[in-house]
């Protein structure tokens, strides 16, 4: 495997290099981040950023952006499909708080049901990804052996291919749905999880207070539950934010080729594509500026809250 | 050296053979016949059979996979049946208008990151530091599919300096071409500066603390030639590790303004094939593009080894 | 890569006229600020070196030599360092010299050779390479005259089959052969003075005297003043004119080397020449460590600094700082209240415990030094 690769002066970066962590830039940069050595003189370069206002404001942020979506049927929201054509590409009203698009739509509510389809690609994702991917390789990380060679050579293998396009070309012949799309992206994550996860859990099922604990009589189950689990858990809550925010690029991306939960059910990817034909961004670019705005937004907390909580857990054990 | 390349050139070879059969399969990921779904329109019972005949779907399933591969294997991945182009030629015509679009936004990556990273790393944590560090994180956030149309609506639209969609070879039009190409550069770059500046700046600021670089200054070099020859040197290695990584969440990005701003690269074809429900483009498509990509990353892994010296050579 | 860096503001007077010193120090402090407060690494040090002599500074880690050594030539990090005092060499005064004033000065006139030639050369350039640097920058030469200087460089330290190494990386050489390069690359201009950091620490005894012997030859054929910093007695006690002792950021003792081993006035450096293993000593014979470890830099403790770990120290030296005064001979120069007289203490002993440092110093714990029994 790659990993057994040694540079005698390593930048952190290089060390990627037998571990390929595609996705997304943040992902890549979130990676690094969880790799890279404080180089610390007296920790003065490194400095650690403290729960300001930002890390409350994007957690209060993503919260707003997921109560709203899950309360969206009992918020006084106007419905999403209305089409109302006396009220056709008007601009912030007292009316429709974020205006009107070309069909006369309210835009508000278009952009607050949209954020179902994000947010549960997203968490639904990350959620299936860990459940098989992260017990796996909790599992595969303390235990070794042929299992856990067997399990990598397959994680490398998947990992190999080029996300999005796979997920195209699984969404072409099976069919775009929400269920649909958030299995195939659960499954992607999958082998993410397991990589991380199984560093994690190697790294720790080294030290001694595992080999004590061993010797202590305790069996495998009780020593992966409660001496194992417990050390992986920081590094898992930051690595699935990130790959939550993943998803929803990966799924945004797909929604604004058309590839994902189809018009006129609204998802802020295809909003998106929707408010982006040259016409309309004369005419109204606010249909496309919205969801724009709140996916920069919501993209941009997620990792602030990743990026915190990944100072203040202070994960620096060689993870990958 | 030799012993690792060929470990890794076999796991080239397993994985493209894997994602072989994976796209192979695909198409049994149809519900019902797969006939019925290509003919689409033209489904008759009589051209069914030809089908069936042609497509040697009443072979065994292993049996098709080979004679598959094989064909794929002379060039022949077969034939749209919408506009009875081959899928080779589609992969052609569209190849080099996605590599120049990752070319030029690569390019300018280097150009921003580069300089950016070299400047910061030697006062780490003073305001232009953080503020580069902060707006590159800013960048994360801008996804291509969010950032390209607020750039057509600002620059295009709105300004009226760059074309919002249309193409004209390079080879036709050079400077043309060099202007349409740059609103959709731009926009699949956002992520690759962040990436870029961020790993150049941490293993820049690592490598200075070391004492070789001490070394040179104590030998009267300037702060210039320190950077930039010293310091610079052993971090691009890990430069060049991450940009072969990040090919990968380029190709996205590249599918996504391909289609808004109407180039028609790879992306643009495979996107229209899957909305055509053109399947045999798509599997085509899609094989010599993950087998592509499997393939860049292996040789950036070769030439890796080549270059840095430090590399350990078994 | 030919580049001259702006023009030569600085005129050198050609070696073997200077008049008076070569180097003159005088009160330099170097402070460090750091999250646990100013931490004094040299705290008011003088000394002079005249053209074509040896000094040797010793000292235990943590007394400040090495960055006396960084200090004088002005190689220090860019913030967060409080210096002050004068530095003169060669007529010119480094302390007050602008970056790309010292740039001339750095490589061609004064240089350094680092302690640890594994991570001071860099690792992914050609050895050749980084000696044709300063010659190619300070003495104006071309490619082709740059690699045959070089080529004969590598052979003057002692390094065979030149022509092949040149092509070479760090990583290909032995540690030994690697200070060789660093010795290489220090003197490839004729500095006037050169500061060897520490040059043979972690080679092999054999190897070490090696090093310091071609170091010796070098510096005679040049005409070359060499400061000769290290911890060990044993590598100055042949090769030193002057030798100054350093503890805690301040000199202790400085004498012509022949003084400094027959009429030793300073109990610490009694101590550390009693703490080097002889030969003669039967083996499993307990090494003389020193108790007690060096004191905190940052609130350092009143008095004498090396009272908390003396075996002769009084209440006197406990209470006032003793002045570096000499007594006779105007070349011997030795800060304490109790100084040895033919090698015997003026003052009666006293036990000193094991986990000896300053008052206010941080917790000690054991002593780092191999044995672990005081000399009471």
């Amino acid at each position: 495997m790659p990993e057994e690769r040694e540079l005698l002066d390593t930048g952190s970066s290089a060390k990627m290099l037998g571990n390929r962590i595609p996705m997304t830039a943040a992902t890549e940069v979130a990676v690094l981040d969880m790799q890279s050595e404080a180089f610390d003189r007296d920790g003065d370069i490194l400095k650690k950023k403290p729960f300001g206002f930002l890390f409350w404001f994007a957690i209060g942020f993503v919260g707003v952006v997921i109560l709203s979506a899950v309360l969206a049927n009992v918020l006084p929201l106007q419905n999403p499909n209305f089409q109302n054509y006396s009220a056709i590409n008007q601009t912030a009203s007292g009316a429709h708080w974020l205006g009107t698009d070309d069909l006369g739509r309210d835009l508000l509510s278009r952009l607050v049901f949209g954020a179902r389809v994000s947010l549960i690609v997203g968490f639904a994702g990350v959620t299936i990804g860990l459940i098989f991917g992260g017990t796996a390789g909790l599992v595969s990380g303390y235990r070794g052996g042929r299992l856990d060679v067997g399990l990598n050579a397959i994680s490398f293998i998947i990992l190999a291919f080029p996300a999005i396009v796979a997920v195209i070309a699984i969404v072409t012949f099976w069919g775009a749905s929400l269920v649909h799309i958030t299995i195939i992206l659960g499954i992607a994550t999958i082998p993410l999880m397991y990589r991380v996860i199984r560093a994690s859990s190697l790294a720790f099922a080294q030290r001694d207070f595992v080999i004590a604990a061993k010797t202590m009589g305790a069996s495998d189950t009780r020593i992966v539950l409660r001496e194992i689990l417990p050390n992986v858990i920081p590094v898992t809550v930051t690595f699935s934010l990130i790959t939550v925010a993943g998803l929803i690029v990966i799924e945004g991306t797909l929604a604004f080729l058309g590839l994902s939960v189809a018009l006129p059910t609204p998802s802020w990817g295809n909003l998106i594509n929707e408010g982006s034909s040259n016409n309309l961004l004369s005419i109204n670019p606010y249909i496309m500026l919205w969801p724009a705005l709140a996916m920069f937004l919501l993209l941009w907390s997620i990792n602030l809250i990743g990026d915190r909580l990944r100072q203040r857990f202070d994960i620096r054990e060689g993870l990958l | 050296m030799g012993k690792y390349l060929i470990r890794r050139f076999l796991q080239l070879v397993v994985v493209s053979f894997v994602i072989s059969v994976l796209v192979f399969m695909l198409v049994h990921l149809l519900p019902g016949d797969p006939t019925t779904q290509i003919l689409g329109a033209n489904d008759t019972a009589a051209n069914r059979a030809i089908l069936l005949k042609q497509l040697g779907l009443n072979l065994p399933l292993w049996h098709q996979y080979t004679i598959w591969l094989n064909a794929a294997f002379h060039g022949n991945l077969g034939t749209s049946y919408l506009d009875h182009e081959s899928v080779t030629h589609i992969l052609a015509t569209g190849a080099p208008v996605s590599i120049e679009l990752i070319l030029i936004s690569q390019i300018l990556a280097f150009a921003i990151a580069i300089p950016l990273a070299l400047v910061v790393s030697r006062k780490p944590n003073r305001p232009v530091d953080n503020i580069s560090t902060t707006t590159t994180f800013g960048l994360l956030a801008l996804p291509p599919f969010v950032v390209a149309p607020i750039l057509v609506a600002v620059f295009a639209v709105g300004l009226g300096w760059f074309p919002a969609t249309g193409y004209i070879p390079f080879t036709q039009a050079p400077l043309t071409n060099i202007h349409e190409m740059i609103l959709p550069s731009v926009a699949i770059t956002a992520g690759s500066i962040a990436v870029y500046f961020r790993v150049l700046r941490s293993d820049l600021i690592s490598t200075l603390q070391q004492d070789f670089i001490t070394m040179a200054r104590s030998k009267g070099l300037s702060n210039l030639r320190i950077m930039w020859r010293h310091a610079f040197r052993p971090s691009s290695f890990s430069l060049l590790a991450v940009a072969g990584i990040n090919i990968g969440s380029l190709i996205a990005g590249t599918f996504v303004v391909e289609l808004l701003f109407a180039l028609p690269g790879i992306g643009f074809a495979l996107v229209q094939a899957v909305e055509q429900r053109d399947y045999l483009v798509v599997q085509g498509i899609s094989l010599v593009v993950a087998i592509a990509f499997v393939i860049i990353q292996f040789v950036i892994d070769f030439i890796f080894t080549i270059v840095d010296p430090r590399v350990v050579r078994e | 890569m030919a580049r001259r860096q702006g023009r030569r503001s600085l005129e050198f007077k050609d070696v073997g006229t200077q008049q008076g010193p070569l180097l003159v120090v005088e009160d330099l402090h170097t402070s460090f600020r750091t999250g646990r407060g100013t931490v004094h690494a040299v705290d008011g040090v003088s000394f002079e070196v005249h053209e074509g002599k040896t000094l040797g500074i010793v000292g235990e880690s943590g007394s400040g030599k090495t960055v006396l050594s960084r200090s004088i030539m002005g190689l220090l990090p860019p913030h967060d360092v409080i210096r002050s005092g004068t530095v003169h060499f060669a007529g010119h005064e480094l302390t007050a010299m602008s970056d790309s004033e010292l740039r001339q000065v750095w490589g061609a006139e004064l240089s350094m050779i680092f302690q640890d030639p594994m991570t001071a050369l860099n690792p992914v350039k050609r050895i050749g390479v980084q000696i044709a640097e300063s010659l190619i920058l300070h003495l104006d030469m071309d490619k082709k005259e740059a690699e045959s200087t070089v080529i004969e460089l590598l052979r003057s330290v002692g390094i065979p089959s030149p022509e092949q190494r040149v092509k070479w990386y760090p990583f290909q050489l032995s540690g030994g052969m690697r200070q060789r390069v660093m010795i290489a690359i220090a003197l490839a201009c004729a500095p006037r003075l050169v500061m060897a950091d520490e040059p043979t620490t972690g080679l092999d005894v054999t190897v070490q005297a090696q090093i310091l012997d071609l170091l010796a030859d070098l510096q005679r054929e040049r005409h070359m003043a060499v400061i000769l910093v290290t911890h060990d007695l044993g590598v100055v006690a042949s090769r030193a004119d002057d030798i100054i002792v350093m503890y805690a950021g301040r000199i202790v003792e400085r004498a012509p080397t022949r003084t400094l081993f027959h009429d030793t006035k300073m109990p610490y450096t009694r101590a550390l020449m009693d703490s080097i293993p002889r030969l003669a000593d039967p083996s499993g014979a307990r090494l003389n460590a020193i108790a007690g470890r060096p004191p905190d830099l940052i609130h350092p403790p009143p008095g004498c600094r090396f009272a908390p770990r003396c075996p002769y120290a009084q209440d006197k030296c406990r209470e006032s700082e003793p002045p570096l005064r000499t007594v006779g001979s105007a070349d011997h120069l030795f800060a304490c209240w109790f100084p040895l007289v033919d090698g015997q203490p003026t003052a009666p002993s006293v036990p000193v415990s094991l986990s000896a440092t300053s008052a206010n110093g941080p917790p000690a714990t054991t002593d780092p030094l191999p044995t672990t029994e005081a000399d009471a």
